[in-house]
């Protein structure tokens, strides 16, 4: 059985009386994609900014390829080369698409005038941001420079998932990235996700699509009430059998219940 | 959501995008066009003394103006800042006045400045407070410290130094101008290019645009944040200096409208109160609008209760072209 990629044990997040991960565990492997799927309020949203440094959980711990971690920034995790979408895009409205991608890691001019003068390098940022959406046959978006706040929802979905595609370099985490993409964007995202791992990456994926995340998915991660309640993979269990799952109709270890996978490989 | 850019009035949205893309268009066609009224219907508005007198008004509030901008795009606001610059203009003249060195008390004023200026952004960033309740506070503080500090006298500016940016020459022979207009030109130019070629320009759009979205992309925007009130003590400081060469004496009651002129600047120039939007240029401009507007209107003989009218409706009439402009774009 090999290290997981990322993991996570007994986290929790309360947020006054809120309980929004309650001793929640993950388990993310190479090279897989893993979908998390369940109820809105389910505590998904929480589970994934744990992952991802955008929360310090209350309690618990993270293992990055087996070594405790800790993230108390969303920097950390991204220096560890973990790209997240998140459900609110983590976009600047009022600036462009290219100066969106590169927000945080900006690039500057080599020599003196990038060292000394910190000069931004925005030909080369342009330039960059622009090969990417290509490179994703992202074709909605018609130049670089456009204003993200005058991007339809999509748009900004299309600009968010490619800036998480550009610079992931360990895994990839998605917070329902199809929600507001039309049909034919969806399948974009979804080939991109693909080609994620095909590049050898793991993906995780929050989606409420069950067709979308049979079809994608290696595992799914069922979540509860603020924890996992079951993993199954997606040969072994129908899209009943995981929306039993998801609302407590149906328990793992039932009659009838899929092969709980939750530590396999 | 609709797709509104590919489907509904392309050349309207165009227009609104160049306005998004440059907030300062709109203002400086105001500019303009007020610089053409007063030079066809007065005979001694556009002359080279007139015009150079108009800048060197409005240098001290364009300054102060400069740090409100880089506030105001954190979605902030600084209510204390003349105040801030009051202070600074006594301890530059009380110092010298009782024997110190003139640099010297330009370095313990800049250093207060700063510090004044940090405490305000140290409260803000790290206690959440609202900048506003802050610098209300601050204002407060700071301008009866001014007038404890004065021992209810003004100082006079006696040295050379501290008089030195209403000092200059004369460019081509008969265009006044002076040091303050010089640093003022290389300070916006500084500031300018802070905000719009390096890292923490982007920063301080970002932050001020939505401050999560800033934070979950690795943004340090507490750090920044807090740059951004240092960096405007700096500023105010620099505003100090700029006002003493403009008045004989430093009076703690001086410019006690400095921070609503400077926020009319501002917001005349195109930066959103909601922040991350606007530019150095821009407050430029809405300082140029607003000196213009006061001398043109002295030499058509209209009193200047109604230059007061003329620079509040002024003000309305940008926050709404703002929000017209947003709305457009959506
Ligand atoms: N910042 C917050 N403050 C207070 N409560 C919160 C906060 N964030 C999340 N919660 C609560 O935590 C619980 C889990 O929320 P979370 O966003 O993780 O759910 P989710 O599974 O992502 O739901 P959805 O499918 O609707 O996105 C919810 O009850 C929510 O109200
Ligand atoms: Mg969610």
């Amino acid at each position: 059985m090999s290290t997981p990629a990322l993991q996570a044990r007994g986290l929790v997040k309360r947020y006054g009386r809120v309980t929004a991960l309650d001793g929640a565990d993950f388990d993310l492997y190479a090279g897989e994609v893993l979908a998390v799927v369940g109820d809105n309020g389910a505590g998904k949203s929480s589970l994934i900014k744990a992952l991802s440094g955008a929360l310090v959980p209350d309690d618990g711990t993270i293992l990055l390829d087996g070594a405790e971690t800790r993230f108390h920034s969303p920097l950390d995790a991204r220096r560890a080369g973990i790209e997240t979408v998140h459900q609110t895009l983590a976009l600047a409205p009022a600036m462009d698409i290219a100066a969106n991608l590169f927000l945080g890691r900006e690039l500057r001019r080599p020599g003196p005038l990038g060292g000394v003068l910190r000069l931004l390098d925005k030909p080369a940022m342009r330039r960059q941001a622009q090969e990417q959406l290509d490179a994703l046959g992202i074709e909605t978006v018609q130049h670089i420079g456009q204003i993200v706040e005058t991007l339809s929802g999509g748009q900004r979905q299309a600009v968010a998932v490619a800036r998480a595609a550009m610079f992931g370099s360990r895994m990839v985490i998605m917070d329902e990235p199809t929600a507001a993409l039309g049909v034919k964007e969806s399948r974009l995202v979804l080939d991109l996700i693909r080609r994620i791992r095909d590049r050898g990456l793991p993906v995780v994926l929050i989606s409420h699509d069950m067709p979308q995340v049979f079809e994608l998915a290696d595992r799914i991660h069922i979540h509860r009430l603020g924890r996992r309640a079951a993993v199954v993979r997606p040969g072994d269990a129908s899209m009943s059998q995981v929306v039993s799952l998801m609302t407590g109709a149906l328990r793992i270890g039932e009659d009838g219940a899929p092969p709980d996978v939750s530590g396999a490989e | 959501m609709a797709n509104s850019t590919a489907t509904a009035g392309p050349l309207r949205n165009r227009t609104a995008e160049a306005f998004l893309h440059n907030p300062a268009l709109g203002p400086l066609g105001a500019l303009v066009v007020a610089i053409v009224v007063f030079s066809v219907t007065t005979s001694t508005f556009l002359t080279v003394d007139n015009l150079s007198l108009v800048v060197q008004q409005s240098l001290v509030v364009a300054t102060l103006a400069l740090g409100q901008t880089l506030i105001v795009l954190t979605s902030g606001i600084d209510l204390a800042n003349a105040a801030i610059m009051v202070l600074g203009t006594m301890l530059f003249a009380r110092l010298v006045t009782e024997g110190s060195s003139p640099v010297l008390a330009l370095v313990v004023g800049f250093v207060v400045c700063a510090a004044l200026g940090g405490v305000s952004g140290g409260l803000v960033t790290w206690l959440n407070l609202p900048p506003f309740i802050v610098t209300l506070g601050m204002l407060t503080v700071v301008l009866a410290a001014g007038r404890l500090y004065s021992q209810g006298n003004s100082w006079p500016v006696t040295d050379p130094v501290l008089g030195l940016l209403g000092e200059g020459g004369y460019l081509f022979g008969q265009v006044r101008v002076t040091h303050g207009m010089t640093l003022a030109v290389v300070m916006f130019a500084l500031v300018w290019y802070a905000l719009t070629q390096t890292s923490w320009g982007k920063h301080v759009y970002a932050l001020g645009n939505d401050p999560e979205a800033a934070r979950l992309t690795g943004i340090h925007v507490g750090r920044t944040r807090f740059s951004v009130y240092l960096i405007a003590g700096v500023i105010y400081a620099f505003a100090a200096w700029q006002a003493l060469g403009r008045i004989p004496n430093a009076d703690p009651n001086a410019f006690q409208t400095g921070n609503l002129d400077s926020i009319t600047a501002v917001v005349i120039g195109g930066t959103s109160l909601f922040g991350g939007r606007g530019s150095v240029l821009g407050t430029v401009v809405g300082a140029l609008i607003v000196a213009v507007l006061r001398s043109g209107l002295t030499q058509a003989g209209i009193d200047s209760l109604y230059q007061d009218v003329a620079t509040g409706v002024l003000v309305i009439a940008a926050v709404a072209f703002d929000q017209l402009a947003r709305r457009r774009s959506r």
